[in-house]
């Protein structure tokens, strides 16, 4: 089978594969036109893209009015008003905190902002980013607060906006974490009082929405104390959605903790440790780990549904973009501002869902072939 | 007997652990404690409360449900009025969350796996707008698509005069979309009943096919004698009782609508707003199901000769619906009803409702393990 064999069996020189399959034509033959159904699919999700996306480019930029002085010179513009946010971003951002001290919140916003970046960092996790969690909280509350080092004090009622948007997603997060943990061992407990409470109140929680249970926290709380003594309002949502968050995180920490194998609890007990050791060494810091992707996911929801407290009158982002609206200059630019707060969601969630995304691939490196 | 002798070497019997570090005697200690805990908090929070509502002079009790209302809902299934009880409020309040859930949950359901099967397409134009969809819905709060979808119908839809119109007969307003509904005859009565004849015949017949083909390895066309007797019988009905067909249509009287079946702009931003929020999710979960059915499956299909829509039919989808069906519960009891408030009992029971029959209907798709 030498090359030299005969003069006919030569090899021949290699050809080019046919035209068709290469570069840009190549690419949308394999691509968009591959069969009848996929040609039909595409011209017709073509036609949707012309007929719809033009139009809104040329409302959202082109038409647009960046600058006008007033609402009645926005009106007489075709496309959108961003001179309204221009007008109304401060109030949307930080709500009715006082105008000259609005640079605390927007510390604060970027405080959080830092907070998220340390937390993707994994060679922090562990000791120091509890910490760094720890210190940040705590810079936020006397930011918010003030009333020290000649910041003037500022009551709760007046945090609105999108630090209270992350105030309440984070601290909920925060808090609920230890008492999840506490229920999802108690849920795997063999001593059955602990087992059924912590799986009558896990079921509980998680079969009413979380507007029940913010409506339960803001009217019925005030009536379960003694007489006499009020909560603040942002305080009772923090609380309701604290337990709200705790259900659902434990039974994320429990599929962590189901997903240990058994050999480690029996190592663990073969060197003697006591319980409380045996999951703060061992179990634990294996079983987070595996459910970090879940627990990410989680939050992103707890960040999205900190905008119902809008219903018990809190004014977090969604809620200042609303009232913006109500102003008799400027009503009806909801798409303006509607546009602007959901981005602001958007950037937030759509990050954090692609960092669980890529740690799920990363985490499960091991397991995969 | 090694372990007696090296016993007696050390020449220390073997004391019992003290009671305290006993696992037994620990475990009824902590539970006692727990309870003795819950139930001191519990009468604390009792005893504050009715010390509370003495205070305030509020009843407590279900009286109330025999009161007064005496407020308006937009929108009600049953005769509602503001002079009616509080009872019967929660009750429309009730049905009309169901309502939306129910019609949202059906075609989130559709939505979203045409659109979960989308992103698996290999048509990269059809992949990249399914995901953009997904992506785009999912990150924004669903109390804030339901605003915009709300304000595109109060505050951007015409007028009844300049109604939109998509479709003849069926009109968008700030009103709300008013369509026309066929007008009632007892033959519509019958036709249900047929209705239900041909789904009861259906199921007696599919059973005998596969009954049938167990036994021969005959097959029989189940699914188009099943179509004609689900959709045929009623027709059958139909024309035989002289076709009435006569339409509510509505009509522009001076400044509204007259006639036609009126919905208002609450229920459908709520159910457009759910439906396009629900979908986003159950589009992933889909996506996730079929990926996790294994290649090699498809490629044995393809093997058989089976067509592509066939083998996604016949060999991917019963497969991937074991996966989908236990995430879909909690998207369904979790999502639909959100954005409306009402009584946790009756969310609870409801929840609780499609909770169960999500995990009967798991049960049965489940894959069969020795």
């Amino acid at each position: 089978m030498s090359d030299m064999a005969e003069p006919g069996l030569a090899l021949q020189p290699e050809k080019k594969p046919p035209a068709a399959t290469l570069g840009i034509f190549g690419w949308l033959r394999a691509n968009l036109f591959n069969s009848i159904p996929n040609t039909i699919l595409t011209l017709l999700a073509v036609f949707v893209i012309i007929k719809l996306v033009p139009p809104f480019i040329q409302w959202l930029l082109i038409d647009s009015s960046w600058t006008a002085a007033s609402a009645k010179e926005c009106r007489a513009a075709a496309g959108a008003c961003w001179a309204f946010i221009g007008e109304w971003y401060r109030f949307i951002l930080f709500g009715r905190f006082p105008y000259a001290e609005q640079w605390r919140p927007l510390i604060v916003i970027l405080i959080f902002i830092a907070m998220f970046l340390a937390s993707c960092d994994r060679r922090l996790w562990g000791r120091r980013l509890i910490a760094i969690w720890v210190i940040g909280g705590a810079l936020v509350m006397t930011l918010m607060f003030g009333g020290v080092l000649g910041m003037t004090y500022v009551e709760t009622a007046l945090w609105n906006g999108l630090p209270l948007t992350l105030i309440l997603a984070v601290f909920g997060m925060l808090f609920a974490f230890p008492l999840a943990i506490l229920l999802a061992l108690g849920r795997r407990s063999r001593m059955p009082a602990v087992h059924s409470l912590s799986v009558a109140y896990i079921e509980l929680i998680r079969g009413v929405p979380l507007i029940t249970i913010l409506f339960m926290a803001s009217v019925m709380l005030p009536l379960f104390l003694p007489t006499g003594t009020t909560i603040d309002k942002l305080l009772r949502a923090q609380i309701a959605i604290i337990l709200f968050a705790a259900a659902y995180l434990a039974e994320i920490i429990r599929g962590g903790l189901q997903a240990i194998p058994k050999g480690q609890y029996e190592a663990a007990d073969a060197l003697g440790l006591s319980f409380t050791r045996k999951m703060r060494l061992v179990i634990l810091p294996q079983a987070l780990t595996t459910v970090i992707p879940p627990l990410v996911n989680t939050f992103i929801g707890t960040f999205k549904d900190t905008s119902l407290v809008i219903i018990i009158g809190l004014l977090d982002l969604l809620g200042t973009a609303n009232n913006s609206l109500n102003d008799a200059n400027w009503r009806g630019f909801y798409w303006e501002a509607y546009i602007f707060i959901g981005l602001i969601y958007w950037f937030f969630c759509f990050f954090m869902s692609k960092y669980s995304q890529y740690l799920e691939r990363d985490l499960n490196k091991a397991r995969r072939r | 007997m090694a372990f007696e002798t090296s016993r007696r070497n050390i020449g220390v019997a073997p004391t019992a652990p003290a009671f305290w570090n006993n696992p037994a005697v620990r475990s009824i200690a902590y539970q006692t404690a727990l309870i003795g805990g819950v139930i001191a908090v519990g009468a604390y929070l009792v005893h504050n409360t009715l010390v509370n509502l003495d205070r305030q002079g509020i009843a407590t009790g279900f009286g109330f449900l025999n009161r007064e209302a005496a407020f308006e809902i937009g929108e009600s299934l049953i005769e509602y009025s503001p002079a009616d009880t509080y009872g019967r409020a929660l009750v429309v309040g009730l049905l009309n969350t169901l309502c939306v859930a129910g019609i949202g949950i059906v075609l989130a359901t559709i939505l979203g796996t045409i659109i979960g099967i989308a992103r698996l397409s290999t048509n990269w134009l059809i992949n990249k707008l399914a995901s953009g969809y997904v992506e785009t819905i999912r990150n924004i709060p669903v109390l804030l698509q339901l605003i915009v979808w709300w304000d595109i119908l109060r505050v951007s839809a015409p007028g009844p005069r300049e109604a939109w119109q998509p479709l003849p007969d069926i009109f968008i307003s700030n009103r709300g979309v008013i369509f026309p509904v066929p007008v009632y005859t007892p033959l519509y009565l019958w036709m249900a009943l047929a209705l239900a004849l041909g789904i009861v015949a259906s199921v007696v017949v599919a059973r005998w096919a596969r009954a049938r083909q167990m036994a021969t390895g005959a097959q029989f066309p189940v699914l188009k004698t099943n179509a004609a007797l689900v959709i045929g019988l009623p027709l059958v009905v139909f024309v035989l009782g002289g076709m009435p067909l006569e339409l509510d249509k509505p009509e522009l009287r001076g400044f509204n609508f007259s006639g036609g079946h009126v919905v208002s702009p609450e229920f459908v931003a709520l159910l457009v707003g759910l439906t396009v929020y629900t979908a986003a999710f159950i589009a992933e979960i889909v996506r996730a199901g079929i990926i996790a059915v294994s290649w090699g499956q498809s490629e044995a299909a393809m093997a058989l000769g089976l067509r592509r829509g066939l083998t996604l039919r016949l060999v991917v989808l019963p497969q991937a619906l074991r996966v989908i069906v236990p995430p879909m519960t909690s998207q369904q009891t979790g999502q639909a009803i959100e954005g409306i408030a009402l009584s946790m009992a009756v969310y609870l029971s409801i929840s609780l409702l499609i909770s169960l029959f999500m995990n009967w209907y798991n049960q049965f798709v489940r894959l069969v393990e020795r």
